[in-house]
């Protein structure tokens, strides 16, 4: 009994943690993989959909994540893509029909971009690289981490743009408290537009290359 | 008519796929290193794009709507089968893209060989599914509107493709700051493109 104790890994093992710190900094899913780029740049505009569709995003890749690692075994490799297609699809439809139940005006906002998380290269990604070939918990942290990295990136970009743009953070008026109206500051009108969210997702890059300067592309 | 061409133009320009929706990031952001390869996908993505949002139009129609199974009998005018929606239309899209690899394999085997690899890719590009579902949304009332939707949306995707990727050939001869460079000057463009095409926004069609 002991011995076999011994043998399996504790939960949270260096290798364990690790599968959850990389995805969030140095193989980010969107500043370094480039992928789950299509919605996360959408939602943006403000905090609020940000956190909903990150949150969304986590629960389902961390659950398909071991969901297909548990399947991986019985699904067969010539039909693996509609497989998983099928599972990213079902989890999907659970969010989506959660959010209308629960946090309707959010899922207004979302509109489309709930579903186009099926089509989210990050999901299919991650099955295929990590899922298909590990066990449930790590391919559970794998998920989680991976989801977080796209999450966080998600989040800061709806914080700027939301903060800058209209002046209030999850609809509260920060700006208008503190009296910056007053001593004549104007909310940047440009941040609400689509293109700002590709700009600063640029700018993030730009600040996580400068302070990890191996991660430096060839032009 | 008059219609039609309105939406065709309208998908194109002010609804543009990537610039208004960002849908098709990751094949934009992976593909468009040159502008060969980027013609090839923009043409793949136009040939989807044009059968998968008619043929999504009428399942939609005639399948998943509300009331949309009261030519079944009265019996079934009230049942709405919308909760299936994303799971159909992506197995309708992934079979399409299957069904058009194997007509162009047959038909035109030069055109095959160009698009390669980026044919089965698209199955999982997500203006593919976007396209579908903004159909579906928008509320198009024919399917010539729908037909017009989806192609327009696939030129629109292409001109995006194209344009980033001569901008990218072009920029290589540039001193971009070393941590810019590659993907960060990428998105950076991108948004400076996106603000070029919001000038189609005031223009009434």
């Amino acid at each position: 009994m002991s011995a076999e104790i011994k043998e399996t890994e504790p939960l949270f093992s260096p290798k364990n943690r690790k599968l959850l710190s990389i995805p969030l900094n140095r193989d980010n899913p969107i500043t370094m993989q480039v992928l789950g780029v299509c919605s996360a740049l959408a939602v943006t505009a403000k905090l609020e959909p940000s956190v909903v569709m990150a949150l969304s995003v986590v629960f389902v890749l961390g659950v398909g994540n071991v969901v297909i690692s548990l399947l991986r075994k019985t699904i067969p490799p010539r039909i693996r893509i509609i497989v998983q297609l099928t599972v990213i699809a079902t989890l999907v439809i659970l969010v989506d029909q959660f959010l209308l139940a629960f946090a309707y005006d959010v899922s207004r906002q979302l509109s489309v971009f709930v579903g186009l998380i099926i089509t989210n290269c990050i999901i299919m990604g991650r099955f295929e690289a990590f899922g298909m070939a590990n066990k449930p918990w790590p391919s559970f942290l794998d998920g989680i981490g991976n989801a977080l990295g796209y999450g966080w990136i998600l989040i800061a970009v709806g914080f700027f743009r939301e903060l800058l743009g209209s002046g209030t953070l999850w609809g509260y008026p920060v700006l208008e408290k503190i009296g910056l109206y007053s001593t004549g500051y104007e909310n940047n009108g440009m941040m609400i537009l689509p293109p700002m969210a590709l700009i600063v997702v640029g700018i993030i890059i730009w600040v996580q290359r400068s302070r990890e300067r191996d991660l430096i592309e060839e032009n | 008519m008059e219609e039609i061409t309105s939406i065709f133009v309208k998908s194109i320009f002010i609804d543009n796929m990537v610039f208004a929706y960002f849908l098709g990031m990751c094949s934009y952001l992976a593909v468009s290193r040159t502008v060969k390869t980027s013609v090839g996908l923009g043409i793949a993505v136009i040939f989807v794009l044009g059968i998968t949002v008619p043929v999504n139009y009428l399942i939609n129609e005639y399948l998943l709507g509300p009331g949309a199974l009261s030519w079944l009998g009265p019996t079934f005018a009230d049942v709405n089968l919308n909760f299936l929606t994303f799971i159909v239309f992506i197995a309708v899209i992934a079979s399409m893209v299957q069904l058009v690899e194997m007509v162009i394999e047959k038909f035109s085997p030069a055109l095959y060989i160009s698009l390669g690899i980026f044919l089965p890719l698209i199955a999982v590009n997500c203006a593919i599914l976007g396209g579908s579902l903004f159909m579906q949304e928008r509320e198009y009332q024919s399917i010539a509107e729908a037909t017009s939707f989806g192609l327009g949306s696939g030129v629109g995707w292409f001109i995006a493709i194209v344009g980033i990727a001569a901008i990218r050939e072009k920029i290589r001869y540039s001193n971009v700051p070393a941590p810019l460079r590659g993907l960060g000057i990428t998105y950076i463009i991108t948004g400076l493109m996106g603000i070029a095409f919001m000038m189609f926004l005031g223009i009434k069609i």
